[in-house]
């Protein structure tokens, strides 16, 4: 039953985002300033500590569906599904570390946040 | 839990909407798991998302795969969602005139940021100036 609320409240908070984001990606037919602004919000301290409810939530609900799908098609899937939540749980856990860290440390670092551009 | 003994677990039968709502939530969120997970990483691991600017965007759509990438992205992250806020409103909006409410505003919504999405992926012509140089927003 946590499995299935966690994996109903992610999947809306993941929409939320996903709404917001595209008026934000909107704001690109308005030129590079007004895009550049909005941009300056996401790296902002607040955002980027909201953006790692956002990652959570991705990384769950994927590994989660995972699970359903196991459960559904993988003829063992319902005895295993105690240990799949742990299993998930887990991997959730270990993805999200490193990429936490990558999207809080430049708080840390004013001015050096930039990481060079991929051309 | 009671259906350990079939060894599956529920799946629709009966064809229709639910039964294609059903299999449209595994198959997309299959695609959405690689597809989602790796955007993330490319716009907050390799690249910080300061540097996620007008700029980057301009370089990044010059190949017209990403604008493809994203736009399946776009597509499917908010057909599933949207799909699942449906489900959610069934199961808890018992009002059958509220609910219909609801459900036409979910429709509405779906279309109108569908296109706002694939207008913006599309028509996406960046400034001259923009092409110049990389650059990242300080904050």
């Amino acid at each position: 039953m946590w499995s299935w609320l966690l994996h109903r409240v992610t999947g809306l908070a993941v929409l939320l985002f996903l709404l917001v984001h595209i008026v934000d990606i909107g704001l690109l037919s308005f030129g590079p300033d007004v895009y550049n602004e909005g941009i300056a919000l996401f790296s902002t301290g607040i955002v980027r500590v909201i953006s790692l409810g956002l990652i959570a939530s991705v990384l769950y609900h994927a590994f989660n569906g995972v699970r359903i799908i196991l459960i559904d098609f993988w003829p063992r899937g319902a005895r295993y599904q105690g240990i799949m939540f742990a299993v998930v749980m887990i991997i959730t856990i270990l993805c999200f570390l490193p990429m936490a860290y990558f999207v809080v440390a430049p708080i840390f670092q004013p001015g050096t946040s930039a990481v060079a551009l991929p051309m | 839990m009671l259906r350990i003994s079939s060894g599956y677990g529920p799946r629709p039968t009966g064809g229709g909407f639910e039964t294609f709502s059903w299999y449209f939530f595994r198959v997309s969120g299959v695609a959405l798991i690689f597809l989602a997970i790796i955007h993330l990483i490319l716009m907050h691991v390799t690249t910080d998302v300061a540097c996620t600017s007008y700029q980057f965007v301009a370089h990044r759509y010059q190949n017209p795969y990403w604008r493809l990438y994203d736009w399946l992205l776009l597509t499917l992250a908010l057909l599933h969602g949207m799909n699942g806020l449906r489900v959610v409103i069934d199961d808890y909006v018992r009002n059958r005139g509220w609910r219909l409410f609801l459900l036409s505003l979910v429709g509405l919504a779906t279309l109108a940021f569908f296109l706002l999405g694939t207008i913006t992926i599309v028509t996406f012509q960046p400034v001259a100036s923009a092409l110049q140089g990389a650059s990242c927003v300080t904050h």
